[in-house]
């Protein structure tokens, strides 16, 4: 037994560890389990790396280095995880993204510089006897793509996220032809890059990756922001997937597959609830195929006033509530709880309907109604709650707009055709929080805001919100 | 632009066009109000009130807009302007000659039971409104003339059976007739020739009693029309079954600028209980049942009261003023565009055309028809879906062997080709994919968020590939390696702890 084979039979435990910790997190029960399962595989996993550096002669000013990085880096994660507002959640996760990207762009060139770059003798001859040095330069070149895609794209989704960027998709001409161009452009530099590994080569594709990871990213729309969130938690997988194959690290490869298709398999429930490819999401521009360019007479809409809110769910049976993203806006969450529990107190039975895609990252809703200390065990997702709105008094549909727009099932013409929605139109009384007559982000008008059973309450989420509690 | 609200002329009635509340609003728009003295006494609201709203006290008739529930008497007429807005109820269907003498003095009339039945115009549709509370009326009356309880009850003095109540059409007073007679704890039937219906019956807590007939009537309109012979033969054998059995019969059936239409028949009212009770709520219009008396209560000979009051909602005069000049507030608001106090009438929308019943000395109505009714494109509509779905058809079992083949052929040259080394790594690779789809697949919708940012905290592992790059003699790959590891640890440690603190914010009730 060497520190070498210990350290790899570490590895092993941690990947299965971090499986662990994946499989934990599919239930309420075990999620906390499995965050702690994660802690100690990467735990695992740090002391055997660190041991194999020693091993492997590191000099002192490395691990000094290594202690420096570290605690720096420790600081600065555990800080801004402290202090996140959970209606922030979005920016600091694409940001976090962005760090494994970089992080895996600056592996990328390592291994460069150690190798093709002649930093390493031993190591060329090593690849060279395997015949593998030419596999060893396509793993730069994708590990470097795809972590560069991933820092610029997170990046700017995290500026459109934070409102540091306009959060409008960028429309370029040819936009589609840029981004295909650019991957054409990529292979064609892998190819030559295998041949002559030469260094402005490695620094054009750096460059290239960048601009790709950024305009894709510039010209989705905000709406579309939790597909897009989701897509990078999966470029980041495969970016620690692509450092693992160049470094012959099997935990790397584990780790940055699991991430990858997590990801992955979010973006696709993501789209499976906006009824749309991913490729059509990547493309970009909801809004503009569409166009709000229909003129079409829906009626008027009714208005209501927070006291006859207020009365209205005094009476109610049983209530539903389905938040969207002005929820979060307005940070609304809190008087929302509030609500929850002197409607529950009175015996009115209370839900919340979570639509696949409200808010700007999956599942956000939830995090933010748990933060305001709303008991998740009653809070639904559509499935399990669509086919309740009929036997509901009043559903209060609070900052969502096209995940309750009728429309989606009833206009084969509507641009949201065939997304499932939360048919809240069905219960007795909606009544619909909302700061102006507004379009929602998909441009589409809503028809149920002009319903007979539907009344609109007007003002900033939050203050409709305490108005009724007072009156409640 | 002055609007003048009229002390109603017509005897009896209690109700006024204008209350404080939507004094306060009209002045919102611009307009300046003024109330002729005594106005809203019947209705419970004084001169004072109103003046603290912010209205005048004085002569309407010198208003540029006139405000009535009734239609202006010859006497208020002639006091009037050229060229004033009247705007009040007018039944321009029955009272023809009215229309053409509001035409004559150049008055422009607007008919607030005209208003069309589109939903949009719903805000403005006074005749729901009175209906409602009609509706809501006809019950108490009738519960006022009952001698027992409505509600069934066991007490120590013995059983009380619940009353049963028949209400004869479903429009907005039959539903508030049914709402509230359920409410009071009666056993409440209903039938109506739409079918359409049923559904608002049972949400009243209604059983609807369906009239088996060939022609089912879906409505344009939105209002009944006549119903053929044989359905009426059935409807009447109905009312034959159900008149000896029920306590209450209230009647509500209308047709628009017809006679009521006769469904209780004296034989029927002479079979029915002593001491029940019939509302006949189109007594205005004729009565739907024999022998009802217009604007009295009469007592037949069985012992039966037949209630043929006509000023039902007058008789909730505070609350029949509300409504009625909440929809006036409504109209205003819909025709002053500019919320400058000056009325504008768009000719091409089609409620304000609806209504128009007379302008620039020209008789306006009837207006050109509108259809309303929502089932026929409702059922368009689905038809479409139907035919846009099919697109998503499951894959078939062939092209799914044909997709899984390929792709394992694709992969299978591709390990062949690569080297021993390369080809341990792509089974593991591969593996882990396949073992993080069922792993994630499995996640509970609701912890996504803290999934993200856990598979963000793992993704840090990175930090391994830094690790062991940094400090190998080569200053650059070192610096490189060095912020490798810092942003790498910021994501190991920041994410494991943004997660760690929103799991333990989820909680369970």
């Amino acid at each position: 037994m060497t520190i070498e084979s210990i350290a790899q039979a570490a590895f092993l435990v941690a990947a299965l560890l971090f499986i662990l910790a994946l499989a934990g997190l599919s239930k309420h029960e075990t999620a906390k389990a499995g965050n702690t399962y994660g802690i100690a595989g990467m735990a695992v996993a740090l002391v055997a790396t660190i041991a194999l550096a020693i091993d492997r002669n590191i000099e002192s000013l490395g691990l000094i280095l290594i202690g420096v990085a570290m605690v720096v880096g420790a600081a600065i994660g555990l800080w801004r995880a402290r202090v996140v507002e959970m209606t922030g959640m979005p920016e600091l996760i694409a940001l976090l993204h962005s760090f494994v990207g970089l992080a895996a762009v600056l592996v990328g060139w390592n291994g460069y510089l150690l190798v093709e770059g002649g930093g390493s003798p031993e190591e060329i001859a090593l690849l060279t006897a395997e015949g593998t040095l030419g596999i060893h330069s396509v793993e730069v070149f994708v590990g470097v793509f795809i972590g560069a895609v991933t820092f610029t794209g997170s990046i700017v989704a995290y500026g459109k996220l934070s409102g540091r960027f306009k959060s409008n998709p960028l429309v370029l001409p040819g936009k589609n032809v840029l981004n295909i161009g650019a991957l054409v452009v990529f292979l064609a530099l892998t190819v030559w890059f295998v041949i002559d590994p030469a260094l402005w080569l490695l620094v054009a594709v750096t460059i290239i990756a960048l601009a790709l990871g950024w305009h894709l990213v510039a010209s989705i729309g905000g709406g579309d922001m939790p597909v897009v969130v989701s897509m990078l938690n999966s470029y980041s997988g495969w970016a620690a997937a692509a450092a693992g194959f160049l470094l012959g690290n099997d935990l790397l490869i584990v780790t940055g597959a699991l991430v990858g298709s997590s990801g992955a398999y979010l973006s696709y429930i993501m789209c499976k609830a906006m009824n749309r490819s991913f490729i059509s999401v990547i493309a970009g521009g909801f809004g503009i195929e569409a166009g709000p360019g229909e003129d079409k007479d829906y009626g008027d809409h009714r208005e209501v006033t927070a006291v006859e809110t207020a009365e209205l769910l005094r009476n109610a049976k049983s209530v539903i509530i389905t938040p969207g993203y002005g929820m979060a806006v307005a940070q609304a969450q809190y008087g929302v709880a509030d609500l929850t529990r002197k409607l529950r107190e009175n015996g009115t039975t209370v839900r919340f309907g979570i639509h696949p895609v409200a808010g700007r990252l999956p599942g956000h809703m939830n995090v933010l109604l748990a933060e305001a200390k709303v008991p998740y065990d009653i809070v639904l997702e559509m499935d399990e709650i669509n086919d309740d709105f009929g036997d509901t008094d009043v559903v209060l549909v609070i900052g969502a707009n096209d995940t309750v727009n009728p429309a989606a099932e009833t206009d084969p013409g509507s641009p949201i055709a065939g997304m499932p929605v939360l048919r809240v139109w069905n219960a007795n009384d909606v009544i619909v929080f909302k700061r102006s007559m507004a379009s929602g982000y998909a441009g589409v008008q809503n028809p149920l805001f002009f319903n007979e059973n539907s009344a609109m309450l007007f003002g900033d989420a939050k203050d409709r919100v305490d108005d009724i509690i007072r009156a409640l | 632009m002055i609007i003048g609200v009229l002390h109603e002329a017509l005897p009896g009635e209690t109700r006024v066009s204008a209350t404080p509340a939507t004094v306060e609003k009209l002045v919102e728009l611009g307009y300046g109000v003024v109330i002729e003295p005594g106005a809203g006494t019947a209705s419970s609201f004084t001169d004072e009130a109103f003046v603290v709203a912010g209205a005048s006290i004085g002569d309407a008739a010198d208003a540029d807009i006139v405000f009535g529930i009734n239609a202006p008497s010859e006497a208020q007429l002639d006091r009037l302007r050229e060229g004033a807005t009247v705007i009040s109820l007018v039944s321009p269907a029955l009272n023809p000659d009215l229309v053409a003498d509001l035409a004559r003095r150049r008055i422009t009339a607007l008919a607030m039971d005209a208003v069309p039945r589109i939903s949009r115009a719903q805000s403005l549709d006074v005749l729901s409104s009175m209906a409602n509370i009609a509706g809501y009326r006809a019950v108490i009356e009738a519960a006022n003339a009952f001698g027992r309880f409505f509600t069934g009850q066991i007490t120590a003095a013995g059983k009380v059976p619940p009353a049963k109540v028949l209400v004869a059409g479903v429009g907005v007073a039959g539903l508030a007739a049914i709402g509230t007679a359920g409410g009071m704890g009666a056993i409440v039937y209903a039938t109506d020739p739409r079918p359409e219906v049923a559904d608002q019956v049972v949400s009243l807590g209604g059983t609807y009693l369906e009239v088996a007939a060939a022609d089912v009537e879906v409505s344009t309109t939105g209002y009944a029309k006549e119903m053929s012979d044989d359905y009426n033969a059935r409807a009447a054998a109905l009312y034959a079954k159900w008149a000896p059995e029920i306590d209450i019969l209230i009647t509500t059936a209308l047709i628009p600028g017809r006679a009521a239409p006769i469904l209780i028949t004296a034989e029927m009212v002479a079979n029915m209980k002593r001491g029940s009770v019939i509302v006949d709520m189109a007594a205005a219009n004729g009565g739907n049942v024999e022998g009802t008396v217009k604007g009295e209560v009469v007592v037949t000979a069985n012992g039966v009261t037949i209630i043929g009051y006509t000023d039902l909602p007058g008789r909730l005069a505070a609350q029949a003023s509300q409504l009625f000049s909440t929809n006036l507030v409504n109209l205003m608001k819909l025709m002053t565009p500019g919320k400058d106090g000056v009325l504008v009438i768009d000719w091409d929308d089609v409620v304000q055309r609806g209504i128009t019943v007379s302008r620039d000395g020209e008789v306006t109505w009837p207006p050109p028809a509108v259809q309303v009714s929502a089932a026929p494109t409702q059922a368009v509509a689905e038809q479409v879906v139907a035919e846009a779905s099919p697109a998503k058809a499951p894959m078939t079992t062939a092209r799914r062997f044909t997709y899984v083949g390929s792709g394992a052929a694709i992969l299978l040259l591709l390990v062949a080709a690569s080297p021993p080394s390369f080809r341990v790594h792509l089974t593991v690779f591969v593996l882990a994919i396949v073992i993080g789809n069922y792993v994630i697949g499995s996640v509970h919708h609701a912890l996504h968020t803290p999934l993200m940012s856990v598979t963000n905290a793992i993704s840090g592992i990175i930090i391994v590939g830094a690790l062991l790059q940094i400090g190998h003699g080569n200053a650059v790959i070192t610096v490189l390696a060095f912020v490798a590891v810092l942003i790498a640890s910021i994501n190991v440690f920041g994410g494991f702890a943004v997660t760690r603190r929103m799991l333990s914010m989820f909680s369970r009730s």
